[in-house]
């Protein structure tokens, strides 16, 4: 089945110059697992096509249960530069959340998530 | 430590110039508190400042900050409540001039002392340091400063908690700072209040913890938190954030009672991530701290407990902040009303890319979007539905010919008479052509930096 990530993680967002961080936090202790698998720094690229220009870095904090993720050239220039409404990239962190990942129907009953 | 605080409380009251101008003094109203913390510099604060000093030789501050000293040095002095603060900006004398000014008027002569903290500005320094090889390169794209050097309006290094350390020694109860880092604001009391060494990496980093948790105000007591959102009480109310903290370099983040917001791991951890680059190692004058280690626990109502921290040795450089000017900018926007709010809003951009294309004007950058359909998700937010209420038609533009920046601002309104039907929202009149002021960020090694610690008595 699809799960889409409001599900199962908040998220908050920033910027360092032309970079955007969003800051992914399994909403449980249990679904971190299932995020550091799914939510690859190849599938946050591939989700942002057109709008992160740059690389996409990713960082393990297991120990708050997230992931950082670094998404360089997404702010057009980034703070005062860009023309962008969301030039500091706040609202980056759940337009990651649109994101859907598949998980086996077993692994979401083991999860609570039907 | 005879006579040393079992806990030391820190008080957050602004977390960005601007911030809600209330905040301070309910924080100093509220409960029992030891510092007020206040960070009033973002990056692109420095160079309004710089330009604000340019026109008046004694402004470059954070100019509220005086009334604010006002409202509540009575209160602090009566309670011994110290107040750390970058709001100096580039004129840090002149304002702390005028904060002993008020603080005469308010009868307290003789009554307490402010430390400045000054050594952060270096524009006066950028041709000798770039003469002595030290080329100040941009840590992002690697080009060299020389690349902007005669657009060059304000250059700052980040001071770390030392000079506050300093400042507090020599007895200062307001502390006031040009460029010192945020986090700073609030480590520097915690070394001096408990005495810890300025190799003790790991309670360094803790304390830089801290100040990064509660540097951002409400940020981490329920504002913008995505964790729960509807139900965090009574936001108009807010309690902005309290760091308590240990000799063991063991924290609480908590806030006043009776104040609304929410803080709990998630809201501690959404601002723990805010802003972050890499998590093991968040760099800072004072060392280098490694998020990865920190664990968070519930305190009961309100409170989350911090512990566990590591930190690791400062690096031997100090970031600059650098401002420069880099063209101009303009945006305009206009609304588009149902039926095909969008459909018109998206003719509306057509029509006025031709004109511009007409007109010749070129622009390194023509941005337009959708508000109400797409401006912060883009693509992710998918086709807009096709009954819209309306759409906000804004598009911006830029480059270095001002002229033809003001060109474009002339050619939003007349869109109204001249493209589809059904808009409005013009009444801001033509848009305003800005300087663009652009941030180069930089290192510098830390020996060619002495902070200056002055003390003025009242």
């Amino acid at each position: 089945m699809k799960v889409q990530l409001t599900k199962l993680a908040h998220a908050r967002s920033g910027d360092k110059g032309d970079t955007a961080n969003v800051g992914v936090i399994a909403l449980r202790e249990g679904f971190y697992p299932l995020l550091v698998r799914e939510v690859t720094e190849a599938r946050v690229k591939e989700h942002f096509k057109g709008i992160v220009k740059g690389d996409v870095e990713r960082f393990e904090l297991p120990n708050l249960g997230a992931l950082n993720f670094l998404l360089h050239e997404s702010l057009d220039g980034g703070g005062t530069v860009s023309l962008m409404t969301d030039a500091q990239g706040k609202t980056f962190s759940t337009a990651l959340l649109r994101m859907y990942i598949e998980i086996s129907d077993d692994e979401s009953s083991k999860l609570g998530l039907t | 430590m005879f006579g040393m605080k079992q806990k030391i409380r820190v008080a957050a009251g602004q977390g960005f110039w601007g911030d809600l101008p209330d905040a301070p003094v309910r924080q100093i109203e509220g409960g029992p508190i030891d510092y007020l913390m206040l960070d009033y510099l973002a990056e692109v604060t420095m160079s309004i400042m710089q330009k604000q000093k340019t026109r008046d030789r004694a402004a470059g501050y954070a100019r509220d900050f005086v009334p604010l000293m006002k409202r509540i040095l009575p209160t602090c002095v009566e309670r011994n409540i110290k107040v750390t603060a970058n709001a100096g900006g580039v004129n840090v004398k002149a304002c702390a001039a005028a904060v002993r000014e008020v603080a005469r008027e308010l009868g307290l002569a003789g009554k307490l002392k402010i430390g400045i903290v000054t050594g952060d500005d270096i524009l006066d320094r950028i041709d000798e340091l770039i003469s002595r090889g030290i080329e100040l390169h941009n840590m992002d794209t690697g080009e060299p400063l020389s690349t902007v050097r005669d657009r060059i309006q304000s250059a700052n290094a980040y001071l770390g908690a030392a000079p506050i350390v300093e400042a507090l020694a020599q007895g200062a109860q307001v502390i006031i700072t040009g460029r010192v880092t945020d986090t700073g604001l609030t480590l520097g009391p915690l070394i001096h209040e408990f005495g810890w060494a300025n190799d003790d990496w790991d309670r360094l980093a803790a304390g830089t913890i801290a100040g990064h948790i509660i540097e951002c105000g409400a940020q981490c007591s329920g504002g913008n938190c995505q964790y729960e959102w509807q139900s965090i009480p009574d936001l108009a109310n807010v309690g902005f954030p309290i760091a308590e903290a240990s000799a063991d370099a063991t924290f609480v983040i908590t806030k006043h009672d009776g104040t609304g917001g929410r803080v709990n791991v998630p809201s501690v951890t959404e601002q723990l991530l805010y802003e972050m680059g890499d998590p093991h190692e968040y760099i800072t004058p004072d060392c280098v701290a490694d998020f990865t280690t920190i664990h968070l626990g519930d305190d009961g109502p309100d409170r989350v407990r911090v512990f566990g921290i590591k930190g690791r040795p400062a690096t031997d450089s100090l970031k600059v902040s650098i401002s420069y000017s880099a063209g101009f900018k303009a945006v305009g926007t206009l609304v588009y009303a149902w039926p095909h709010a969008y459909a018109k809003a998206k003719m509306a951009d057509k029509i006025l890319r031709a004109r511009l294309d007409r007109l010749g004007l070129r622009f390194d950058q023509i941005l337009t979007e959708f508000v109400g359909a797409n401006a912060t998700h883009g693509l992710l937010a998918g086709a807009p539905p096709p009954d819209l209420a309306e759409v906000q038609l804004r598009v911006g533009v830029r480059g270095n010919d001002r002229a033809a920046i003001e060109r474009f601002t002339k050619e939003i309104a007349p869109l109204i008479l001249t493209g589809p039907p059904a808009v409005t929202g013009f009444a801001g009149g033509r848009p305003k052509v800005e300087e663009i002021v652009a941030y180069w960020p930089a290192l510098i090694p830390k020996a060619e930096i002495q902070s200056l610690v002055e003390i003025i008595e009242v």
